[in-house]
C-alpha cells in the first residue's frame, strides 16, 4: 500500500503556513510553425483557502493555459513555461521533478473541464475511472476503489449511485456527467480546485444546479476554488475575488464587489457594459471594438490600446502599464484608473 | 463587421481547391518523384524497345544463367533469355492489365456511387448490400474462380485477368464516391442549382462530381497498384496472364523454382513490380495529402 | 448489445446468401459445358460426367442447383476432388497447420503493429516515426508474391537462417519465416491505422483528464489512450482476414507447407474443380463468420456501440 498522500506532504520547502497558492509572473508560449504565441505574459495572482477567485476573460486571454500551467498538463510541445513560479504552500510546482509534479495533481491541486462527455474516456464506465484515482494513488483494492468510487458519486448527489458507477459516460445526462466530473475531481480531497468553465455546456437550470453544488462543496472542504468563465453572470453569484486576464495578462484584481460597483481597467469596464444586467433596466448594451489581439502579434504597450477609448500615447509604448495600486486589495494595469474609475 | 481577416482574403487571387492542391503538390518531391517513376514505368510498357535492344523471346541456351554482359544488364535466365529485356517487356502486360482493370472498375464504382450517393433511399440500401456482398467475397478466391471461367483454352489471359479485376475491385471506389456524393449534396450550392431548375443529370455531373472527384481518384491511384499486384499474385497461381503473355507475375512465378540457382530472373521482376506498387501508392499518398483540407 | 447483435445477424445472413449465390454462379452460371469447365481441359470419361452432373444436379434448373449446392455445403458434404479423395477429409487433414500458420501471422502482426504503432504516434516526427513510415511502405509495395519467394530465398537458401519448406507437422521454428511472411501483408496498415489513431486520440479531452488525475504516463497511454485507438484497428481485421487468405495461398505454396492455401494453389494449377468450388466456398463462409465474430468484438470494445 503506498499513500501518495503522505509523500506530497513531505515535499521539500512546503510551508503549511505559506499562501496556498501564488501566481508569480507566469508566462506561457506556444511554439508553432506559424510562429510564437504568447498565451500568457505575466500573469500573477493568489488565491486562499476557502475562497473563490474568478478568472475572467473572453476565449483567447490565456486563462484556460494558466489553469493548464498550474496543473502541470500543458501540452508540450508546443507549449513552454518560459518564466514564473507556481507556488503551492510556499513549494514552486514548476521546479519539481515530473513524478513529484503528477502526486501533486489530483492529491493536491484537482481540475474540471469544460466538456464533461469528451473529458471523460467513453470506453470506460465511470466507477472504473473514478476507482483508478484510489488506486493509483492510494494504491485501495479494486473493491475498496469501488465502494469510496459509490460514496463520491452520492456526494454529487447523483440518484442510484449504487448501480450507476457501472454506467459508461454516455449513458449520464450532461449535468449527471458535470457531477461526475467534479466526483473525480474531488476524490482525493484536493485542497485547490479549478474549475475551467464548468457549466459553459450546460443549460441554464442545470447551470445553477451545478454552481450550487461546487459552492457547497467548497464550503464543505474549506477549499480554494479558482473558477475560469467569461459569463460575467456566473462570477457575480460565487466569487470573492475576480482577476480579469487580456491577452495573457491579468490587468485588474479586484474583490467582487468593488469590480461590479467600479472598475478600474477600461476592459473591465466595456465587459461589464457589454452583458445585460437586472439591475440597471433600460440601459444601453455596447459591445467591444474590434478583436482580441492574434497572440502571435501582441500590441506593443498596453494590449488593449488599440481597442480602448482612454487610450493615449503613453499606452501605446512599452513597457506595458505596471499593476498599479488603486485601492486596498485591489490593482489595475491601466496609466488611467483614476478617469476610469471615475466615469 | 470591420473584420480584418475578411478585408484580407478579398483581396487575394480566388483560389480553388484543385488550384491549392496543385500549388501544394509542385512543392512536394515525393509527388515529383513518383510522377516521374510512373511516367518512366507507362513509357516502358508502350514502348519496351527504347529500353532494349534485345528481344526477349529469342534466347539461346548457350547463354543459360551466364552473368551480367554489357547488352544484357541483369544476365541470363535458365532458358538462356535477356533477364532485362524479359523484365522490360514484361512491364507492358502488367501494366495494361492493371491499366484497364482500374479503369473498368473505377466506371462502375463511379456509377454505383453516384446512383447510390445521389437518390439514397430504397436504391442506395440496395446498391449498398451489394458493396457488402461483393466485399463479402474475399478477393483472390473470387478472382480465381472467375478468371479461369472468363479465358477460353489457348488464350493469353489478358482480357480474362482484367475483367475478372475491374469486376471485384470497384467496390472501394464505390464508396468512396457514394459518401463523397452524399457530402457535396447536402451543400448549399447543389440546392441552390437544383432550385435554379438544374436536372438530375446536369447536377450530378456539373455540380456534384467535380466536387468529389478528388478522393475517388486518389482509391483509384492506390487501386492501379494493388491490381497490378493482383495480377501477379493470379498469374503466379495459373489463372492469370499465361502462354505468349510477358507480365512479371508470370515471371516471378517461372523463376521461384530455380532462386537458388539464379537468383536475377526472381529478383528483377519482383523488384520493378514493387517499384511499380510503390510509384503508385506514393502518388496516391501525395494527391491525398494535398487535398486533404484537415492537413493545410 | 441484442439489438446490435440481431442486426449484424440479419445482416450477415443477407450478405451470406448474397456472397455464396455470386460464388455459386461465377462457377456454374452461363456455360456452354459446366462440367468441362470443372475439369479444366483434360478429357473427361463419361462415368466422370454422369458423376459431376449427378453430384452438382446439373440436369435441374439454376436455383434448384443453387439449394442442392448449398444444402451439401451446410451438411458439410463438399463431395470428391477429381484426385478421388473426399473434399472434406483433405480439408480437415489440412487446416490445423494452416490455423497455426495464420495465429502466428495475426499475433506477430498485431504485437509490431501496436507496439510500433504507439511508439511512433508519442514520438511522431522522431526518427523512429520516420524509419516506421519509410518501412511500412515498402511493405506496402511488396505483393506477397514478390515478398514470399524473396523471403525463401534470401533467408530460407543464401542465409539459411531459416528452413526453406516446412511440412503438416512444422514446429514453431520452421513456420516462423512463413508466418512473418503472412504477418507482412497486413502489418504496414495495421500500424499505420494505429499510429494514426493514437495520435488522434492523445489530442483527446479525456487524455488531458487522465493526466489531470496524476495517472503516469505508462498509464493514460497504455490505458486510456489505448483501447480508443484500437477500436479503428478492429474494424480493419475483417479486412485483413481477406488478405491473410490471399496471403496463405501464396505463402503456403512457396514454402511448401501443406495447408488449405497450398491444396487450394494445387487444385486451382491441376484445374480440380470440385476441389476449388469446395475450398472456396468454405473459406468465403469462413471469412463471413470471422467477420460477424469481428463485429461483435468492436461493441465489445466499444460501449457506445454497444447500447445504441
Amino acid at each position: 500500500m503506498t499513500d501518495i498522500k503522505a509523500q506530497v506532504d513531505v515535499l521539500p520547502g512546503l510551508d503549511p503556513r505559506a499562501p496556498l497558492l501564488q501566481i508569480n509572473d507566469l508566462h506561457v508560449e506556444f511554439r508553432t510553425r506559424d510562429g510564437v504565441a504568447k498565451a500568457v505574459n505575466g500573469a500573477s495572482f493568489w488565491l486562499n483557502p476557502g475562497e473563490t477567485l474568478a478568472i475572467l476573460g473572453e476565449s483567447g486571454c490565456g486563462k484556460s493555459v494558466t489553469a493548464q500551467a498550474i496543473m502541470g498538463i500543458l501540452e508540450s510541445p508546443p507549449g513552454h513555461i518560459t518564466r514564473g513560479e507556481v507556488r503551492y504552500r510556499g513549494v514552486d510546482l514548476l521546479k519539481l521533478r515530473e513524478d513529484e509534479r503528477r502526486r501533486v495533481r489530483a492529491n493536491k491541486i484537482a481540475m474540471i473541464f469544460q466538456d464533461a462527455l469528451s473529458a471523460l474516456n467513453p470506453v470506460y464506465t465511470v466507477g472504473f475511472q473514478l476507482a483508478e484515482l484510489f488506486r493509483a494513488h492510494r494504491g485501495m483494492s479494486r473493491g475498496d476503489a469501488k465502494n469510496r468510487a459509490i460514496e463520491l458519486l452520492d456526494q454529487v448527489h447523483i440518484p442510484g449511485a449504487r448501480s450507476r458507477v457501472n454506467d459508461y459516460p454516455h449513458q449520464f445526462s450532461g449535468g449527471m456527467r458535470q457531477r461526475v466530473m467534479i466526483a473525480m475531481a474531488l476524490a482525493l480531497d484536493p485542497e485547490v480546485l479549478i474549475a475551467d468553465e464548468p457549466t459553459t455546456a450546460l443549460d441554464v437550470t442545470v447551470q445553477a444546479q451545478i454552481m450550487g453544488l461546487l459552492a457547497e462543496l467548497q464550503r464543505q472542504r474549506n477549499m480554494g476554488l479558482i473558477l475560469i468563465t467569461h459569463d460575467m453572470g456566473v462570477v457575480a453569484d460565487v466569487a470573492d475575488r475576480i482577476s480579469v486576464m487580456y491577452a495573457g495578462r491579468v490587468v485588474e484584481e479586484a474583490p467582487v464587489y468593488d469590480i461590479y460597483a467600479a472598475p478600474g481597467h477600461p476592459y473591465t469596464r466595456a465587459l461589464l457594459e457589454s452583458i445585460p444586467r437586472l439591475d440597471l433596466k433600460g440601459q444601453q448594451l455596447t459591445a467591444i471594438r474590434g478583436l482580441p489581439p492574434a497572440l502571435t502579434d501582441i500590441p506593443q504597450g498596453c494590449a488593449f490600446n488599440p481597442r480602448c477609448g482612454y487610450a493615449k500615447e503613453p499606452c501605446r509604448q512599452d513597457p506595458a502599464p505596471p499593476a498599479y495600486a488603486i485601492a486596498p486589495r485591489r490593482t489595475a494595469r491601466c496609466h488611467f484608473f483614476r478617469e476610469v474609475l471615475g466615469d | 463587421m470591420s473584420d480584418p481577416t475578411m478585408l484580407a482574403t478579398v483581396d487575394e487571387r480566388p483560389r480553388s481547391l484543385a488550384g491549392d492542391a496543385w500549388s501544394d503538390l509542385r512543392r512536394n518531391k515525393i509527388f515529383w518523384a513518383s510522377a516521374v517513376l510512373v511516367l518512366v514505368i507507362l513509357l516502358m510498357a508502350l514502348l519496351p524497345s527504347l529500353f532494349t535492344s534485345a528481344d526477349p523471346t529469342s534466347c539461346a541456351l548457350a547463354n543459360k544463367h551466364k552473368g551480367p554482359t554489357g547488352a544484357a544488364l541483369f544476365g541470363f535466365d535458365s532458358q538462356g533469355c535477356d533477364v532485362f529485356a524479359r523484365t522490360v517487356y514484361g512491364a507492358g502486360d502488367s501494366i495494361q492489365v492493371g491499366l484497364f482493370s482500374t479503369l473498368a472498375a473505377g466506371l462502375i464504382g463511379l456509377l454505383f456511387g453516384l446512383a447510390a450517393g445521389y437518390y439514397g433511399g430504397a436504391i442506395d440500401a440496395v446498391l449498398s448490400r451489394g458493396i457488402d456482398i461483393v466485399l463479402g467475397i474475399p478477393l483472390l478466391l473470387a478472382a480465381v474462380i472467375l478468371s479461369a471461367r472468363l479465358s477460353g483454352p489457348g488464350d493469353d489471359g489478358v482480357t480474362a485477368v482484367t475483367v475478372t479485376l475491374g469486376l471485384l475491385t470497384w467496390t472501394s471506389a464505390a464508396r468512396v464516391m457514394r459518401s463523397s456524393v452524399v457530402a457535396a449534396k447536402g451543400q448549399d450550392y447543389v440546392s441552390a442549382a437544383r432550385m435554379l431548375g438544374a436536372g438530375p443529370g446536369r447536377l450530378m455531373f456539373r455540380h456534384i462530381l467535380p466536387n468529389a472527384i478528388a478522393p475517388f481518384m486518389v482509391v483509384l491511384t492506390l487501386l492501379l497498384g494493388a491490381n497490378i499486384a493482383a495480377e501477379a499474385t493470379l498469374s503466379y497461381l495459373g489463372v492469370g496472364l499465361k502462354g505468349d503473355a510477358m507480365s512479371w507475375g508470370l515471371q516471378i512465378s517461372e523463376a521461384r523454382r530455380q532462386a537458388r540457382v539464379a537468383a536475377a530472373p526472381l529478383v528483377w521482376p519482383s523488384a520493378f513490380l514493387a517499384a511499380t506498387v510503390l510509384a503508385f501508392i506514393m502518388l496516391g499518398d501525395a494527391i491525398r495529402d494535398a487535398f486533404d483540407p484537415k492537413l493545410r | 448489445m441484442f439489438r446490435y447483435i440481431v442486426r449484424r445477424l440479419l445482416q450477415m445472413i443477407l450478405t451470406f446468401f448474397g456472397a455464396t449465390f455470386v460464388v455459386f454462379a461465377l462457377m456454374f452460371a452461363n456455360q456452354d459445358d459446366p462440367i468441362q469447365a470443372l475439369v479444366g481441359e483434360k478429357p473427361i470419361s463419361d462415368t466422370l460426367r454422369a458423376e459431376l452432373t449427378e453430384r452438382y444436379h446439373l440436369d435441374d434448373g439454376f436455383l434448384s442447383q443453387y439449394w442442392h449446392y448449398m444444402s451439401n455445403l451446410l451438411t458439410g458434404d463438399l463431395g470428391d476432388s477429381l484426385t478421388g479423395r473426399e473434399i472434406s477429409e483433405m480439408l480437415s487433414s489440412s487446416w490445423p497447420v494452416t490455423v497455426r500458420l495464420a495465429l502466428m501471422a495475426i499475433v506477430i502482426a498485431a504485437v509490431i503493429a501496436i507496439a510500433a504503432g504507439v511508439w511512433s504516434a508519442i514520438r511522431r516526427g522522431g526518427l523512429f516515426d520516420n524509419g516506421t513510415l519509410m518501412f511500412t511502405l515498402l511493405l506496402l509495395a511488396m505483393p506477397v508474391v514478390v515478398l514470399a519467394p524473396v523471403a525463401q530465398w534470401i533467408f530460407g537458401m543464401e542465409l539459411g537462417w531459416f528452413p526453406a519448406t516446412a511440412s503438416r507437422n512444422a514446429t514453431f521454428y520452421a513456420l516462423l519465416l512463413p508466418a512473418i511472411v503472412l504477418a507482412c501483408t497486413v502489418v504496414a496498415t495495421q500500424l499505420r491505422v494505429t499510429r494514426t489513431s493514437v495520435v488522434e486520440n492523445l489530442r483527446a479531452d479525456y487524455v488531458r483528464t487522465a493526466r489531470a488525475k496524476g495517472l503516469a504516463p505508462r498509464r493514460v497511454v497504455w490505458v486510456h489512450v489505448l483501447r480508443n485507438s484500437l477500436i479503428p484497428v478492429i474494424t480493419l481485421i475483417g479486412v485483413d482476414l481477406g488478405v491473410l487468405m490471399s496471403g496463405a495461398i501464396v505463402t503456403e505454396d512457396v514454402f511448401n507447407i501443406p495447408g488449405v492455401g497450398s491444396k487450394l494453389a494445387q487444385g486451382v494449377r491441376t484445374e480440380d474443380g470440385p476441389l476449388v468450388v469446395g475450398f472456396v466456398s468454405v473459406l468465403v463462409i469462413f471469412f463471413l463468420v470471422m467477420n460477424l465474430v469481428v463485429d461483435l468484438l468492436y461493441a465489445a470494445l466499444d460501449p457506445r456501440i454497444r447500447y445504441e
